[in-house]
C-alpha cells in the first residue's frame, strides 16, 4: 500500500505540474501532450500507473477485510471521537472508492479521447481544447472540484501514513512529516483545482 | 454523587450479552471508577444477585488489568489515566455512564466486563525477551547507553499491556503494544542483538492471533493511558522491513 501509494503521489505531482502549464502556455501544454501521446514510454508509464493503482486497490480491499474480521461481530454501543483522529484516516477506503469513481469520469473525458484514441489509430483530440470544453461546463467543473477535495483528503492522510508504514517516522520528524504531508497534498490539489477554476471562471 | 449505569452483562463467552441498568447513589466524588463498581456490587450481593465481573489488581495504574470501555472511550477517555485512576468527580452528577468490555476478536469476553487478553502474553512469549548469559553484575558504565535512547526505551517500557490500543483501534490492531515492546528492547544494546528475529516472530504471532493491521488513525495513541507514541510502530515497521530484506531467521 505504502509503496504503490508513494508512486502515485509522485505521479499526481507530475500530472499537476503538467496541468499547470496549460494556464501559462497553451502551446507548451500541447507540446507536453504531443510529447507523451501514444509514445512507447507514455504507454509503459500508463500501464505502470494502472498496475500500481490496481495493486493499491486490491491491497486496500484485502487489508480492510482482514481488519473487519479482527474487530469481531460485537460492536460498541457508544463510540466517541478520539482527539487527533481525523475523519479521513478512519474512512480511507470510502474516500478511495469515491476517488476511483471520479477517476473513471476523468479517464473518459481525457485519456479515452487522447492516448486511447491515438493507440486505436485515430487522430487524438487536442489536450487544450478538451480542457476548455470540459471545464467550461459547470457540471463537470463542480464534479472535478468535489473529486479533487476527496483526493486531498486521501492524500492528506495517505502521505503521512505511508511514511509511518515504511518506518520513516520518528520522535523528531513526527510533526514535520504531518506538516509536509498536509502541505504537499494541498499543493497538489491547489495546482489541479486552479486549472479547473481558470478555465471555468476566468478564461 | 448519583449515577445511572448501563453495564454490559454476559454470563460467559458463548452466551449472548446485553445491557442492564443500575442506579448508584451517594458515591463519594473522590471514589475511583472501580470503587464505584465495588459499591454497586455490594448492593447487588446484598440483594442476592450476581455481581458485575470486572478485572482489577494494583489499582494504581501499573498492572494494566482494569480495562473498561466507558462512554465510548477506553479507560473513560481522560488523558494518561487508567480506569482505576479515574475519579467519579470527572463525571457529572446524575450522568448516565455506559460501560462495555473491550471488543476485539482476539479478546473474547470471559464474563461481563472481563475479557481474555492472554493474546498479548502470547505475543510476548513469541519474542519479547532478551537471551543472555547470567553471571556477575557488570559495571554500570561497561555498556554505554545515550540518554536519548534510554529515555525512549523507558517511555516504550511504560506500556502496561492493558489493551486499550486494541480496544480503540477500528481494526483491532495491537501494533502500538507490539511496537512498544519491540522498541523497549531494541533501543538498548542488550536487546538490539535479537531485534530482527524478535520483530519477525512477534509480528507473525500478532497476525496469527487475528489482530488487525495498522491504518494509522492514531486512535491508539490518543487513548493510551501511558501515552505511548505511534513512532514506536514506525520503529517496528522499520525493523520488520529490514529483517525481511535481510531474510535471516
Amino acid at each position: 500500500m505504502a509503496v504503490s501509494g508513494a508512486a502515485m503521489v509522485f505521479f499526481l505531482l507530475f500530472h499537476a505540474l503538467m496541468n499547470l502549464v496549460s494556464i501559462f502556455s497553451e502551446s507548451g501544454y500541447e507540446a507536453i501532450c504531443e510529447f507523451l501521446g501514444a509514445n512507447w514510454y507514455a504507454v509503459v508509464g500508463t500501464i505502470g500507473i494502472a498496475a500500481l493503482m490496481s495493486i493499491h486497490l486490491v491491497f486496500a480491499f484485502i487489508l480492510s477485510w482482514q481488519n473487519y474480521k479482527s474487530r469481531g461481530s460485537d460492536r460498541y454501543a457508544v463510540v466517541a471521537k478520539n482527539e487527533g483522529v481525523t475523519w479521513a484516516s478512519r474512512n480511507m477506503l470510502v474516500i478511495g472508492l469515491i476517488v476511483i469513481i471520479g477517476l473513471a469520469l476523468h479517464l473518459y473525458n481525457f485519456w479515452y479521447k487522447m492516448q486511447w484514441s491515438e493507440l486505436c489509430g485515430n487522430e487524438p483530440a487536442s489536450g487544450i481544447q478538451l480542457i476548455k470544453e470540459t471545464f467550461g461546463n459547470t457540471f463537470f467543473s463542480c464534479c472535478y472540484i468535489v473529486w479533487l477535495f476527496f483526493i486531498y483528503l486521501h492524500l492528506s492522510h495517505g502521505i503521512s501514513s505511508l511514511m509511518q508504514s515504511i518506518g520513516w517516522n520518528n520522535e523528531v520528524w513526527e510533526k514535520r512529516i504531518t506538516a509536509i504531508a498536509k502541505v504537499l497534498s494541498a499543493l497538489i490539489t491547489l495546482m489541479l483545482v486552479s486549472v479547473v477554476f481558470y478555465y471555468w471562471i476566468i478564461y | 454523587m448519583n449515577f445511572t449505569l448501563k453495564i454490559w452483562r454476559q454470563h460467559n463467552a458463548d452466551s449472548k450479552g446485553g445491557f442492564e441498568t443500575y442506579k448508584v447513589e451517594d458515591i463519594p466524588p473522590e471514589a475511583s471508577f472501580l470503587e464505584m463498581l465495588d459499591i454497586l456490587n455490594e448492593g447487588i450481593v446484598r440483594k442476592g444477585g450476581d455481581p458485575v465481573a470486572f478485572e482489577h489488581d494494583c489499582r494504581e495504574g501499573i498492572c494494566g488489568c482494569c480495562g473498561l470501555y466507558i462512554n465510548g472511550h477506553p479507560h473513560g477517555g481522560f488523558k494518561g489515566t487508567t480506569t482505576c485512576q479515574l475519579c467519579m468527580r470527572k463525571f457529572k452528577n446524575g450522568e448516565t455512564i455506559v460501560v462495555e468490555p473491550w471488543r476485539a476478536k482476539p479478546f473474547p469476553v470471559i464474563k461481563d466486563l472481563m475479557v481474555d487478553r492472554s493474546a498479548l502474553d502470547k505475543i510476548i512469549q513469541a519474542g519479547g525477551y532478551v537471551s543472555c548469559h547470567t553471571g556477575g553484575v557488570p559495571d554500570a558504565n561497561a555498556v554505554l547507553v545515550s540518554k536519548h535512547d534510554a529515555d525512549l526505551a523507558m517511555d516504550a517500557a511504560s506500556c502496561i499491556g492493558c489493551g486499550a490500543c486494541v480496544a480503540a483501534c477500528k481494526n483491532a490492531s495491537a501494533m502500538l503494544f507490539v511496537g512498544a515492546k519491540i522498541s523497549q528492547l531494541e533501543l538498548l544494546p542488550q536487546g538490539r542483538i535479537e531485534t530482527e528475529e524478535r520483530v519477525k516472530k512477534m509480528v507473525a504471532k500478532m497476525d496469527e492471533l487475528g489482530f488487525g493491521n495498522c491504518s494509522d488513525t492514531r486512535a491508539c495513541q490518543a487513548v493510551c493511558p501511558k501515552k505511548i507514541k505511534v513512532t514506536n510502530i514506525a520503529r517496528m515497521n522499520r525493523n520488520y522491513l529490514w529483517a525481511k530484506l535481510k531474510g535471516k531467521h
